[in-house]
Protein backbone atom coordinates (compact mmCIF):
# COMPACT_ATOMS: atom_id res chain seq x y z
CA UNK A 1 0.00 0.00 0.00
CA UNK A 2 2.32 2.36 1.12
CA UNK A 3 4.12 1.72 -2.33
CA UNK A 4 1.10 2.57 -4.37
CA UNK A 5 1.43 5.79 -2.45
CA UNK A 6 4.69 6.49 -3.42
CA UNK A 7 3.85 5.61 -6.59
CA UNK A 8 1.06 7.90 -7.03
CA UNK A 9 3.13 10.95 -5.24
CA UNK A 10 5.59 10.54 -7.62
CA UNK A 11 3.44 10.37 -10.84
CA UNK A 12 1.95 13.47 -9.49
CA UNK A 13 5.22 14.74 -9.21
CA UNK A 14 6.34 13.96 -12.41
CA UNK A 15 2.71 15.27 -14.23
CA UNK A 16 3.74 19.12 -11.96
CA UNK A 17 7.09 19.26 -12.80
CA UNK A 18 7.45 21.92 -15.70
CA UNK A 19 11.47 21.71 -16.62
CA UNK A 20 10.83 18.52 -18.57
CA UNK A 21 11.24 18.95 -21.99
CA UNK A 22 8.68 16.45 -24.08
CA UNK A 23 10.57 16.57 -26.84
CA UNK A 24 14.02 14.91 -25.05
CA UNK A 25 14.20 11.27 -25.32
CA UNK A 26 15.85 10.81 -22.00
CA UNK A 27 12.19 12.30 -20.50
CA UNK A 28 10.66 9.31 -21.86
CA UNK A 29 13.48 6.73 -20.12
CA UNK A 30 13.57 9.35 -17.21
CA UNK A 31 9.69 8.29 -16.74
CA UNK A 32 10.05 5.05 -17.15
CA UNK A 33 13.07 3.81 -15.17
CA UNK A 34 14.35 6.67 -12.61
CA UNK A 35 10.60 8.24 -10.74
CA UNK A 36 10.30 4.64 -9.21
CA UNK A 37 12.92 5.86 -6.86
CA UNK A 38 13.43 9.59 -7.59
CA UNK A 39 11.92 12.42 -6.98
CA UNK A 40 11.99 15.16 -10.51
CA UNK A 41 9.62 17.24 -8.33
CA UNK A 42 10.20 18.57 -5.26
CA UNK A 43 7.76 16.88 -2.64
CA UNK A 44 5.06 18.38 -0.91
CA UNK A 45 5.47 16.58 2.05
CA UNK A 46 9.44 16.39 3.23
CA UNK A 47 9.07 14.59 6.20
CA UNK A 48 10.72 11.54 7.98
CA UNK A 49 8.48 9.61 7.00
CA UNK A 50 8.94 10.73 3.11
CA UNK A 51 12.86 9.80 3.77
CA UNK A 52 12.24 6.29 4.62
CA UNK A 53 9.91 5.78 1.67
CA UNK A 54 12.43 6.95 -0.39
CA UNK A 55 14.55 4.90 -2.23
CA UNK A 56 17.19 6.80 -3.80
CA UNK A 57 18.48 10.46 -3.75
CA UNK A 58 16.11 13.27 -4.50
CA UNK A 59 16.89 14.61 -8.44
CA UNK A 60 14.61 17.34 -8.59
CA UNK A 61 17.78 19.85 -7.93
CA UNK A 62 20.04 17.63 -10.32
CA UNK A 63 21.26 20.18 -12.38
CA UNK A 64 22.09 22.29 -9.45
CA UNK A 65 24.22 19.63 -7.74
CA UNK A 66 25.72 16.73 -10.36
CA UNK A 67 28.70 17.97 -13.14
CA UNK A 68 27.08 16.45 -16.27
CA UNK A 69 29.90 14.73 -17.57
CA UNK A 70 30.23 12.70 -14.90
CA UNK A 71 26.36 12.29 -15.15
CA UNK A 72 26.64 10.55 -18.61
CA UNK A 73 29.62 8.39 -17.34
CA UNK A 74 28.34 7.18 -13.92
CA UNK A 75 24.58 6.64 -16.11
CA UNK A 76 26.60 4.22 -18.19
CA UNK A 77 28.74 2.84 -15.55
CA UNK A 78 27.08 3.12 -12.42
CA UNK A 79 29.29 2.31 -9.18
CA UNK A 80 27.76 2.79 -5.76
CA UNK A 81 28.10 6.10 -4.01
CA UNK A 82 26.43 5.10 -0.79
CA UNK A 83 28.26 2.31 0.83
CA UNK A 84 25.62 1.01 2.63
CA UNK A 85 22.83 2.26 0.64
CA UNK A 86 19.61 4.45 0.81
CA UNK A 87 18.33 4.60 4.09
CA UNK A 88 21.41 2.81 5.30
CA UNK A 89 19.43 1.80 8.63
CA UNK A 90 17.18 -0.90 6.31
CA UNK A 91 20.47 -2.10 5.07
CA UNK A 92 22.95 -2.61 7.95
CA UNK A 93 23.05 -5.74 9.92
CA UNK A 94 24.63 -6.88 13.19
CA UNK A 95 27.31 -8.87 13.69
CA UNK A 96 30.14 -10.49 15.95
CA UNK A 97 32.11 -6.78 15.92
CA UNK A 98 30.52 -3.53 14.18
CA UNK A 99 27.43 -3.71 11.96
CA UNK A 100 28.07 -4.43 8.04
CA UNK A 101 26.18 -4.04 5.35
CA UNK A 102 24.01 -6.00 4.11
CA UNK A 103 24.63 -6.91 0.56
CA UNK A 104 21.84 -9.35 -0.07
CA UNK A 105 18.86 -6.06 0.77
CA UNK A 106 20.94 -3.62 -2.07
CA UNK A 107 20.29 -3.97 -5.90
CA UNK A 108 22.28 -2.62 -8.60
CA UNK A 109 21.89 0.86 -10.34
CA UNK A 110 20.14 0.76 -13.39
CA UNK A 111 22.35 1.36 -16.90
CA UNK A 112 22.21 3.20 -19.34
CA UNK A 113 23.89 2.75 -23.22
CA UNK A 114 26.16 6.25 -24.05
CA UNK A 115 22.53 7.43 -25.81
CA UNK A 116 20.56 7.35 -23.27
CA UNK A 117 22.90 8.38 -20.69
CA UNK A 118 23.16 11.62 -22.77
CA UNK A 119 19.52 11.88 -22.85
CA UNK A 120 18.93 11.39 -19.36
CA UNK A 121 21.64 14.01 -18.23
CA UNK A 122 20.58 16.48 -20.67
CA UNK A 123 17.04 16.15 -19.11
CA UNK A 124 18.55 16.32 -15.22
CA UNK A 125 20.97 18.82 -15.90
CA UNK A 126 17.72 21.20 -16.96
CA UNK A 127 16.26 20.22 -13.09
CA UNK A 128 17.45 23.28 -11.33
CA UNK A 129 15.38 22.85 -8.34
CA UNK A 130 14.06 25.71 -6.08
CA UNK A 131 16.80 29.15 -7.19
CA UNK A 132 17.41 29.51 -3.03
CA UNK A 133 19.01 25.95 -2.76
CA UNK A 134 22.45 26.37 -3.57
CA UNK A 135 24.53 29.58 -3.13
CA UNK A 136 25.88 30.51 -6.03
CA UNK A 137 29.30 31.53 -6.29
CA UNK A 138 29.34 30.55 -2.56
CA UNK A 139 33.16 28.35 -3.01
CA UNK A 140 35.52 30.73 -3.39
CA UNK A 141 37.84 28.57 -5.18
CA UNK A 142 41.26 28.45 -2.89
CA UNK A 143 43.71 25.77 -2.99
CA UNK A 144 43.62 24.10 0.04
CA UNK A 145 46.60 22.52 1.58
CA UNK A 146 45.74 18.67 1.40
CA UNK A 147 47.00 17.85 4.75
CA UNK A 148 45.24 20.87 6.25
CA UNK A 149 42.10 19.36 4.75
CA UNK A 150 42.67 16.03 5.64
CA UNK A 151 42.96 17.14 9.94
CA UNK A 152 39.82 18.87 9.59
CA UNK A 153 38.27 16.45 8.02
CA UNK A 154 39.09 13.60 9.67
CA UNK A 155 40.01 14.80 12.87
CA UNK A 156 38.67 18.35 13.73
CA UNK A 157 35.08 18.19 12.41
CA UNK A 158 34.80 14.15 12.04
CA UNK A 159 33.33 14.57 8.60
CA UNK A 160 35.21 11.13 8.38
CA UNK A 161 33.15 9.41 11.32
CA UNK A 162 30.01 8.65 8.21
CA UNK A 163 32.03 9.54 4.76
CA UNK A 164 34.77 8.04 3.02
CA UNK A 165 37.84 10.13 1.65
CA UNK A 166 39.73 7.08 0.15
CA UNK A 167 37.82 3.58 -1.08
CA UNK A 168 37.32 1.44 2.23
CA UNK A 169 38.58 3.65 4.94
CA UNK A 170 35.73 5.62 6.86
CA UNK A 171 32.40 5.67 7.20
CA UNK A 172 29.73 4.14 4.98
CA UNK A 173 26.10 5.82 6.33
CA UNK A 174 26.80 8.66 3.85
CA UNK A 175 28.45 8.93 0.22
CA UNK A 176 31.50 8.86 -0.42
CA UNK A 177 33.21 11.82 -1.16
CA UNK A 178 36.51 10.77 -3.33
CA UNK A 179 34.91 11.13 -6.64
CA UNK A 180 32.91 14.15 -5.35
CA UNK A 181 34.83 16.81 -6.89
CA UNK A 182 33.93 14.84 -10.15
CA UNK A 183 30.23 14.25 -9.15
CA UNK A 184 29.12 17.11 -7.76
CA UNK A 185 29.29 21.21 -8.26
CA UNK A 186 31.38 23.11 -5.70
CA UNK A 187 28.93 25.37 -4.80
CA UNK A 188 26.47 22.38 -4.19
CA UNK A 189 29.15 20.83 -1.87
CA UNK A 190 29.38 24.40 0.15
CA UNK A 191 25.57 24.90 0.22
CA UNK A 192 25.35 21.32 1.19
CA UNK A 193 28.17 20.73 4.02
CA UNK A 194 26.85 24.17 5.35
CA UNK A 195 23.38 23.04 6.03
CA UNK A 196 22.72 19.36 4.39
CA UNK A 197 18.70 19.73 6.26
CA UNK A 198 17.91 22.23 3.88
CA UNK A 199 18.65 20.98 1.24
CA UNK A 200 17.57 17.00 2.13
CA UNK A 201 15.41 17.53 5.61
CA UNK A 202 15.68 15.08 7.79
CA UNK A 203 18.71 13.76 6.35
CA UNK A 204 20.94 11.90 8.43
CA UNK A 205 23.78 14.56 8.21
CA UNK A 206 24.23 16.85 11.65
CA UNK A 207 23.88 20.78 10.25
CA UNK A 208 27.34 21.51 11.99
CA UNK A 209 27.20 25.40 12.22
CA UNK A 210 30.19 25.31 9.86
CA UNK A 211 32.28 29.36 10.20
CA UNK A 212 33.11 30.30 6.80
CA UNK A 213 36.43 29.16 6.63
CA UNK A 214 35.88 26.11 7.69
CA UNK A 215 32.78 25.56 4.61
CA UNK A 216 35.87 27.20 2.13
CA UNK A 217 38.19 24.71 3.64
CA UNK A 218 36.25 21.58 3.34
CA UNK A 219 34.43 22.15 -0.04
CA UNK A 220 38.06 23.08 -1.58
CA UNK A 221 39.53 19.49 -0.28
CA UNK A 222 36.64 17.41 -1.32
CA UNK A 223 37.35 18.86 -5.14
CA UNK A 224 41.16 18.02 -4.78
CA UNK A 225 40.19 14.78 -3.04
CA UNK A 226 38.59 13.78 -6.37
CA UNK A 227 41.68 13.95 -8.59
CA UNK A 228 43.65 12.67 -5.98
CA UNK A 229 41.80 9.52 -5.00
CA UNK A 230 38.84 8.95 -7.32
CA UNK A 231 41.25 8.17 -9.98
CA UNK B 1 15.86 -7.43 22.96
CA UNK B 2 15.93 -7.74 19.37
CA UNK B 3 15.07 -4.53 17.96
CA UNK B 4 15.19 -5.53 14.11
CA UNK B 5 12.57 -7.17 14.49
CA UNK B 6 10.66 -4.87 16.48
CA UNK B 7 11.62 -1.97 14.12
CA UNK B 8 9.78 -2.47 11.20
CA UNK B 9 6.18 -3.33 13.34
CA UNK B 10 6.80 0.13 15.29
CA UNK B 11 7.57 1.68 11.93
CA UNK B 12 4.40 0.42 10.25
CA UNK B 13 2.77 2.03 13.29
CA UNK B 14 3.81 5.05 13.56
CA UNK B 15 2.90 5.20 9.82
CA UNK B 16 -0.51 4.63 10.19
CA UNK B 17 -0.76 7.17 13.71
CA UNK B 18 -1.82 10.31 11.80
CA UNK B 19 -2.27 12.56 15.33
CA UNK B 20 0.73 14.88 16.76
CA UNK B 21 -1.03 14.07 19.78
CA UNK B 22 -0.85 10.12 19.44
CA UNK B 23 2.52 10.38 18.21
CA UNK B 24 3.56 11.75 21.78
CA UNK B 25 2.00 9.03 23.42
CA UNK B 26 4.40 6.40 25.31
CA UNK B 27 3.56 2.99 23.42
CA UNK B 28 2.67 0.77 26.18
CA UNK B 29 3.17 1.20 30.13
CA UNK B 30 6.22 -1.67 29.35
CA UNK B 31 8.03 0.83 26.54
CA UNK B 32 8.16 4.32 27.88
CA UNK B 33 8.96 6.00 24.78
CA UNK B 34 7.91 7.58 21.91
CA UNK B 35 7.36 5.90 18.57
CA UNK B 36 8.78 9.25 16.82
CA UNK B 37 11.78 8.75 19.69
CA UNK B 38 12.28 5.03 18.21
CA UNK B 39 12.16 6.59 14.71
CA UNK B 40 15.24 9.25 15.54
CA UNK B 41 17.27 6.77 16.77
CA UNK B 42 16.74 4.65 13.88
CA UNK B 43 17.60 7.60 11.71
CA UNK B 44 20.43 9.65 13.24
CA UNK B 45 21.88 7.09 15.97
CA UNK B 46 22.45 4.05 14.39
CA UNK B 47 24.89 4.92 11.92
CA UNK B 48 27.43 4.84 14.85
CA UNK B 49 25.44 3.22 18.15
CA UNK B 50 24.38 0.42 16.35
CA UNK B 51 21.25 -1.17 15.22
CA UNK B 52 21.69 -3.45 18.76
CA UNK B 53 22.28 -0.07 19.90
CA UNK B 54 25.63 -1.08 21.20
CA UNK B 55 28.26 1.32 20.31
CA UNK B 56 29.01 -0.56 16.98
CA UNK B 57 27.33 0.99 14.75
CA UNK B 58 28.34 0.51 10.40
CA UNK B 59 30.22 4.05 11.09
CA UNK B 60 32.59 2.76 14.15
CA UNK B 61 34.89 0.62 12.59
CA UNK B 62 37.69 3.14 11.56
CA UNK B 63 36.62 5.86 14.18
CA UNK B 64 39.54 6.65 16.75
CA UNK B 65 36.90 7.42 19.75
CA UNK B 66 34.21 4.39 20.02
CA UNK B 67 30.67 5.39 20.03
CA UNK B 68 28.86 4.86 23.43
CA UNK B 69 27.02 1.23 24.12
CA UNK B 70 23.67 2.60 24.76
CA UNK B 71 22.74 -0.85 25.99
CA UNK B 72 25.75 -0.50 28.71
CA UNK B 73 23.32 -0.38 32.01
CA UNK B 74 26.35 0.96 34.34
CA UNK B 75 28.21 3.32 31.82
CA UNK B 76 25.03 4.61 30.98
CA UNK B 77 23.78 4.73 34.21
CA UNK B 78 26.01 7.00 35.14
CA UNK B 79 25.35 9.66 33.24
CA UNK B 80 22.27 12.49 34.05
CA UNK B 81 19.54 12.94 31.89
CA UNK B 82 20.98 16.91 31.31
CA UNK B 83 23.62 15.63 30.59
CA UNK B 84 23.01 12.96 27.68
CA UNK B 85 20.43 15.85 26.67
CA UNK B 86 23.08 18.42 26.04
CA UNK B 87 25.27 16.07 24.24
CA UNK B 88 22.61 14.90 21.53
CA UNK B 89 21.93 18.43 21.35
CA UNK B 90 25.40 20.75 21.62
CA UNK B 91 27.93 17.99 20.68
CA UNK B 92 30.43 15.77 21.97
CA UNK B 93 32.77 18.78 22.01
CA UNK B 94 30.64 20.84 24.32
CA UNK B 95 30.98 18.13 27.15
CA UNK B 96 34.65 17.94 26.00
CA UNK B 97 34.00 14.30 24.55
CA UNK B 98 34.57 13.28 20.93
CA UNK B 99 33.84 15.67 18.10
CA UNK B 100 32.83 12.57 16.78
CA UNK B 101 29.62 12.87 18.61
CA UNK B 102 27.68 15.86 16.40
CA UNK B 103 25.38 18.39 17.78
CA UNK B 104 22.15 17.46 16.45
CA UNK B 105 19.98 20.88 17.79
CA UNK B 106 19.69 22.00 14.47
CA UNK B 107 18.06 18.44 13.48
CA UNK B 108 15.65 17.09 16.48
CA UNK B 109 13.97 20.19 18.66
CA UNK B 110 14.64 20.25 21.93
CA UNK B 111 11.26 18.07 22.84
CA UNK B 112 12.63 15.43 20.57
CA UNK B 113 15.44 15.00 21.98
CA UNK B 114 13.92 14.96 25.52
CA UNK B 115 11.60 11.80 23.84
CA UNK B 116 15.16 10.01 22.87
CA UNK B 117 16.64 10.70 26.36
CA UNK B 118 13.77 8.77 27.64
CA UNK B 119 14.37 6.47 24.98
CA UNK B 120 17.64 5.70 25.77
CA UNK B 121 16.96 4.48 29.56
CA UNK B 122 14.95 2.43 28.14
CA UNK B 123 17.67 1.15 25.96
CA UNK B 124 19.96 0.90 29.12
CA UNK B 125 17.54 -0.05 31.77
CA UNK B 126 19.12 2.07 33.88
CA UNK B 127 16.72 3.90 35.88
CA UNK B 128 15.67 7.48 35.18
CA UNK B 129 18.28 9.42 35.46
CA UNK B 130 16.74 11.97 37.81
Amino acid sequence: MKLSILAILLGTAFVSSPALAADNPGTGILKAQCISCHAIAKPENASLDRLWERKGPDLYYAGSKFNKPWLVKWLQEPARIRPAGELYTRHVKGSDKEDVVDESTLTAHVKLSKADAEAVADVLMALSGPADLVSKGAFKGDKVSMSMGAMFFNKLRGCAACHQAKPGTGGSSGPELYTAGERLQADYIYSYIKNPQAIDPHIWMPTLNLAEPDLQRLTGYILQLSASEGK
Amino acid sequence: MNFRQRMPALLQAGLLVASGFLFSMPVSAEEPYTQNALRNYNTYCVQCHGINRNGKGINSRDMSVQPRDHSDAKGMGDIPNEEIFHVIKDGGLAVNKSVLMPAWGNVMNDDEIKELVAYLRFVCKCGSGQ
